[in-house]
């Protein structure tokens, strides 16, 4: 080799040395970026769910008409809004660029009273001095030409053009309600003599024609108040609510023959009067709004087996409020007041998602588009579309981790139930049954392993002898490799149907194990000495494993003599019947035994690195000053170790705390709350395993089941990081020592 | 004895117990697990009880499955019939019947004084079908090509049959599946480049009608494999059994749905063992039937290895890389620590989490890219974003990387830094130390860490269920059409096939021991797995002892 050659190869030498030492230390941070990623990640997906929702305007028309507005309408792609005004006019504007004018509709009568249904079904219905009733709504036709979509609107009758009548004789109508659902339509009138009647109209396909024929029946509505001002009709066709002034009607109207008044509540708020009422979607909510800015919602609770209208919670704006307008399918509302501003609000999250003022004068009608990301509403000069930013409204804190009163429940609760096969059902997202599962799965584990994980891990590393502990702690940690979809496996199979046949056993086993252990260790002292001579002392381990297998196998063999002795036959029933004790056969025993399994391994592992590891020479002087093994154990080892068996202890519950496959397979899977060790619970980590393969990528519950993650990810990291800071301190001392 | 106590002897025994008990519960789950899962394949005796219920006699065929001793008075109050019974308590049988199509219930418990009398006829077959589960019951006849033959004691008529249509139908399945599947799987492939085409707006006349042309021609090779395939499952289909069944009534069974008979009555100890080889043998080579609750596991055996080795291969050089960092490179400041940090916690992250961010950002997030760049002609319905083997793999690769990690890094430090010294002292650069010497010597230790990270990923299922595994595959990520490696597709798993079956399944008693089979194959994997890296590990302790020395 010449000089010459060695000294440029060193040069590419040093190079690729370098190269080594950068690519290494990018490969060194990968670790890292991969944790930061996933924390990150997590986030990103997380932190929607708290952002507020946010108006941006959008198109504005100028007033055309000075007639007053019914209705308001957006098309479901936001590209079209409608109007229909009292008069019986219809007028559609384009909210797109495309510049397109379309034609409105004007109902040629004599209009005497309007009404309109709720917004996801969007009739409206004119009733003219004849005495005949138009039902109208706003349809979009869509077409392809060259691929593109093109949106028309035209009107629509949906029960066809002719007028139903409703045989008024002469009085005229004063006020109608209207509402439909597939085959039958109830129309409410009231009359200027303050007479009610209900007409109910059944429509029946004809077969040749393929028709529809209504037939109608009526009734009258008995003891109304004098002044009506406001009348809805639930969807479902089965109450009527009477507004006259404060007080509000509630009528059972279910029976086409006759109408009963079911309840009458003052609904205002203190000291204010009520202005306008409102429909939730599913129509189990009516919204109260007060010209104090008051806005309360109002359902139906059961009490005392008696359904009562009931305030829930209250909302508020700054001045009166004109009109109150819901979401179609979500639990959502936005209002307008007398001030010009414009709120959107959600009830199930208790939350104002956004406020804003839209002109100086007041706002009056106010509509969603059908997938809630477009306000239409009317000020007092001008009709302008908002676009709505607003993908979360039913997830705050306060939904979250708070008792929520849901639609139809007696009380505030904790509710985990995330869908539902209802479009207008109330998501239930609380967090808290959920958590707790996941904290009593982690109890009772943490119950059964504790004890016999860090007693093995004493025993294994203070009192054994090498060969012997060679042996028994891979064994041990053995058990962590198995995968733990078999222990959920055996333990939802094989172990919750043993302990449900043999509950008396179970319970005798866990007060025989340790008895026959001090017995055990009792004759062994009263055997002569030249037998305790020839076994040495350290294999006294091994000496009770016959004793293990033989008092388990005594206490199942006793288990059924002992269910008939004290149970009747049957602890389970009697359980149940006698003690008053729900019992699942999955129950938390169950997954205590199992997850406590799994996690014996972790805690044995690490407690027997950090008793093992206490220096000789303390333990050496503690026996020499003439300490007994269990004071030197009690008052030596064990203190100076005890940072790292602190630190196996967090590892465990880390791992019983995102430990998924057993609770999955171990528990019935239901979100209850409640301590009891006869009963199942639904983990946050189980949850996420069973929910999110079906939930919709975006949606809140996605969401949520990201920020269930989020939760188990800091819980562990907290008692990951803990727990290593501890060994590491742990470490150094030991090597100063 | 106050004294006793006081001594602290009684407490050491207590921690004993403890040790004690932890034993016995491993080596008995272990225990549990191996008896169940291979007793499975075991053929036991099929009895034929006189039985009369409520006064009527009736004969069952069946399996003794299970027993239990009931309390008299809980059957007493579940008004079962108790005449003739004394005693607390009653001995019960579980009664595997089979039959599953001519009975109400394939399992059914009958109590010690419903027997009139009990038997093991010699001759009784037990047939495995391919639907309905077993049949069980005497050959009174073979059909063959429409020609009625008496059965004969020696059966050689019946297996000789039987292993004619299984032949024939084993090749039909190979034709349906190789050749068939090729054309289908061109088909699609001309229907993708199309749509490419189209989207890109470079599709004339001329290429439509290409397209149509190779259209036909595979539609014209699929006629003639149509055919042979047909005439292969009519020849599959020609014989027959006649079989009496414990009705005593007559049951002709087609062979193309029998997969194997038996006669265990008939057979020795030799017998019985070669028959629960051979179980053994089509339980990991065949495929699952009934919903996954019969056959085999062969698809999942071949899924978990498939995925388990696609993540070796990712995870091997980042877990390596890293660890030479940390032991060789990374100087004692905050953000070594800071990273040893992040290693202990992605150690400690559960593993459901790595699911969810597997899902959230390699599905959807990368794979959605993937499929908006490359693969636009076949959206809406997406490629690689929707859960596949690759994201399988690479969520595991993150969830294993520590155990990688730690396990090197132990090995580095267990090689004396004489070594290092000797060879930079010779003039060799860090790198090239590293390159011959150190990772050569460490190369064991990262065989271990490489070990334990795939009995790792072997056993995980919480993630796998949501970025990649299904119940049932229909097919292999691997197989004879271009590019032959699908990393892309779904794929079936063991661990996810214990779940799957033990609580998804509609039967779950009768799929039971088949779950206790799949995870005692797991479980022999794992431990396997586990016991090689331990002792590759003491190993490696014992040379380095001896070179530091």
């Amino acid at each position: 080799m010449t000089q010459n050659v060695s000294f440029k190869s060193s040069k590419s030498r040093n190079f690729k040395d370098k190269l080594a030492r950068y690519g290494v230390s990018l490969g060194g941070a990968i670790v890292l970026v991969a944790l930061l990623l996933i924390f990150f990640y997590l986030l990103y997906v997380v932190l929607p769910l708290f952002k507020g929702a946010d108006l941006t305007p959008a198109k504005s028309f100028p007033l055309s008409d000075n007639g007053r507005t019914l209705m308001l309408g957006v098309e479901e792609q936001n590209e079209i809004g409608y109007r229909f005004n009292l008069d019986g006019q219809l007028d559609f504007y384009n909210l797109s660029d495309d510049g397109r004018e379309f034609e409105g509709f004007k109902l040629d009568k004599t209009i005497v009273a309007a009404a309109k249904t709720i917004p996801s079904h969007g009739d409206v219905a004119y009733a003219t001095a004849d005495g005949e009733v138009y039902v109208l709504n706003a349809k979009f036709e869509t077409s392809y030409p060259n691929d593109k979509r093109l949106i028309t609107p035209v009107i629509g009758f949906p029960l066809g053009e002719e007028p139903l009548a409703l045989d008024m004789g002469d009085s005229l109508v004063k006020s109608l309600a209207f509402e439909r659902d597939s085959d039958t339509i109830k129309i409410v009138a009231i009359d200027d003599g303050a007479q009610a009647r209900i007409l109910t109209f059944e429509g029946e396909e004809n077969f040749i024609s393929g028709e529809i024929e209504w037939t109608s029946q009526q009734t009258t509505v008995p003891g109304i108040p004098k002044q009506v001002d406001q009348m809805l009709l639930t969807p479902d066709l089965r109450s009527l609510y009477m507004r006259s002034g404060n007080r509000l009607s509630i009528y059972d109207i279910r029976d086409a023959e006759e109408a009963t008044l079911r309840d009458v509540v003052t609904i205002n708020a203190n000291g204010a009067n009520v202005t306008d009422m409102a429909l939730m979607s599913g129509a189990s909510s009516i919204m109260i709004g007060n010209d104090n800015g008051v806005i309360s919602q109002w359902f139906d609770v059961t009490e005392n087996r008696k359904r009562q209208l009931r305030e829930i919670r209250q909302f508020s704006v700054d001045a009166s409020v004109n009109e109150i307008s819901s979401e179609y399918y979500r639990k959502g509302f936005a209002v307008s007041a007398a001030d010009g501003s414009l709120s959107v609000f959600h009830t199930t999250s208790n939350s104002k998602l956004v406020s804003e003022k839209l002109s100086q004068g007041k706002t009056y009608n106010v509509a969603f588009s059908p997938r809630a990301n477009g306000l239409f509403a009317m000020t007092s000069d001008a009709l302008s579309f908002y676009k709505v930013h607003n993908e979360h409204p039913e997830v705050s804190w306060s939904a979250l981790w708070q008792k929520v009163w849901y639609e139809g429940y007696p009380e505030p609760q904790y509710v985990w139930q995330s869908t539902s096969a209802s479009d207008e059902f109330e998501p239930k997202l609380s967090l808290v049954p959920i958590s707790f599962g996941t904290i009593k799965a982690a109890f009772y584990a943490m119950l059964f392993a504790v004890p016999i994980a860090i007693a093995g891990a004493i025993y294994t590393a203070y009192f054994m002898s090498g060969p012997v502990r060679q042996f028994v702690k891979p064994t041990v940690e053995i058990m962590e490799a198995l995968p733990t979809v078999i222990l959920g496996f055996l333990a939802g199979l094989w172990l919750a149907p043993l302990i449900e046949d043999n509950l008396p056993g179970i319970i005798a086993l866990v007060i025989l194990l340790p008895i026959s252990f001090l017995l055990t260790a009792w004759l062994w002292t009263k055997l002569p000495k030249s037998i305790q001579q020839k076994i040495p002392d350290t294999w006294s381990s091994l000496i009770l494993i016959p004793v293990v297998i033989m008092v388990g196998l005594f206490a199942f063999e006793m288990s059924p003599h002992l269910e008939l002795w004290l149970f009747d036959g049957d602890a389970r029933l009697y359980i149940t019947n006698e003690l008053g004790i729900d019992f699942d056969q999955r129950n938390s025993m169950v997954v205590g035994i199992a997850m406590g399994f799994a996690v014996i391994p972790t805690i044995f592992s690490i407690a027997e690195d950090a008793i093992f590891s206490v220096p000789r020479h303390l333990t050496n002087g503690s026996l020499a000053l003439g300490a007994t093994q269990w004071q030197t154990l009690t008052k030596v080892v064990i203190l100076t170790a005890s940072p790292g068996i602190f630190s196996a202890v967090m590892m465990g519950l880390g791992r019983a705390v995102g430990e998924t496959m057993i609770v999955l397979m171990a528990t019935g899977n239901t979100p209850v709350m409640d301590w009891s060790i006869f009963q199942g619970m639904r983990t946050l980590s189980a949850n996420i395993a069973v929910e999110m393969p079906e939930s919709e990528v975006g949606s809140s519950h996605y969401r949520v089941l990201f920020l269930a993650a989020f939760v188990l990810f800091i819980f562990t990291f907290i008692f990951n990081t803990i727990a290593e800071f501890v060994r590491q301190r742990l470490r150094e001392k030991y090597s100063s020592l | 004895m106050n004294k006793w106590f006081k001594s602290g002897a009684p407490w050491i025994w207590m921690t004993a117990g403890a040790v004690s008990i932890s034993l016995v519960a491993v080596v008995g789950l272990l225990i549990l697990i191996a008896v169940r899962g291979l007793s499975y394949f075991w053929p036991s005796e099929v009895y034929e009880f006189d039985l009369s219920i409520v006064g009527q006699q009736t004969t069952v065929i069946g399996e003794i499955y299970d027993k239990e001793l009931v309390p008299l008075q809980r059957l007493q109050e579940s008004g079962a019939d108790v005449s003739g019974l004394d005693g607390e308590f009653v001995e019960r049988l579980l009664l595997k019947t089979g039959n599953r199509e001519y009975v109400d219930l394939d399992f059914r418990w009958i109590t010690e004084n419903q027997i009139l009398s009990q038997k093991v006829p010699e001759n009784i077959a037990v047939l495995e079908r391919r639907t309905n589960g077993n049949f069980y019951g005497y050959i009174e006849a073979v059909v063959i090509d429409g020609e009625q033959l008496k059965s004969r004691d020696d059966h050689q008529q019946v297996f000789d049959s039987i292993r004619r249509s299984n032949d024939l139908i084993d090749e039909a399945d190979s034709l349906q599946k190789s050749e068939i599947g090729s054309v289908n799987y061109r088909l699609e492939r001309i229907r993708l480049k199309q749509r490419k085409l189209e989207l890109e707006h470079a599709l004339t006349t001329d290429m439509i009608s290409d397209f149509d042309a190779q259209r036909e021609v595979l539609h014209q090779e699929y006629l003639v494999y149509e055919k042979s395939l047909f005439a292969l499952r009519d020849q599959a289909a020609r014989d027959s059994l006649i079989v009496r069944d414990m009705r005593g009534e007559l049951v002709t069974i087609p062979l193309n749905n029998i997969l194997d008979i038996h006669f265990p009555n008939e057979m020795g100890v030799i017998a019985k063992s070669g028959h629960w080889l051979h179980q053994i043998y089509k339980f990991v080579s065949s495929e699952p039937r009934e919903a996954n609750t019969e056959g085999g596991v062969f698809p999942a055996i071949f899924g978990t290895v498939f995925m388990v080795m696609l993540m070796a291969v990712i995870v091997t050089p980042l877990g390596v890389v890293a660890a030479i960092y940390l032991h060789e490179y990374a100087a004692n400041n905050s953000f070594t620590k800071l990273i040893r940090i992040a290693v202990i916690n992605l150690a400690g992250v559960p593993s459901i989490v790595y699911g969810v961010f597997g899902l959230g950002f390699f599905v959807y997030m990368m794979g959605g890219s993937i499929d908006q760049l490359f693969y636009p002609e076949s959206l809406p319905s997406p490629t690689f974003g929707s859960p596949g083997v690759i994201w399988s793999a690479l969520t595991l690769a993150i969830l294993t990387l520590p155990v990688v990690i730690v396990s090197t890094e132990e090995g580095l430090s267990r090689i004396p830094s004489s070594v290092r010294e000797g060879s930079l002292a010779l003039g060799a650069t860090k790198a090239e130390t590293l390159w011959r010497i150190v990772i050569p010597m460490a190369s064991p230790a990262i065989m271990t860490g490489l070990i334990l990270a795939v009995a790792r990923a072997a056993g995980e299922v919480a993630p796998l269920m949501l970025v990649g595994v299904v119940k049932l595959a229909p097919t292999l990520p691997l197989d004879g059409n271009f590019p032959f490696i699908h990393l892309e597709r779904k794929f079936m798993h063991l661990g996810f096939h214990i779940y799957d079956v033990g609580f998804q399944s509609p039967n779950v008693e009768a799929a039971r021991p088949l779950v206790y089979a799949t995870s005692f194959l797991l479980v022999t994997v794992i431990v396997g797995l586990n016991l090689a890296a331990i002792q590759i590990r003491n190993k490696l302790r014992e040379k380095y002892k001896t070179l530091e020395q």
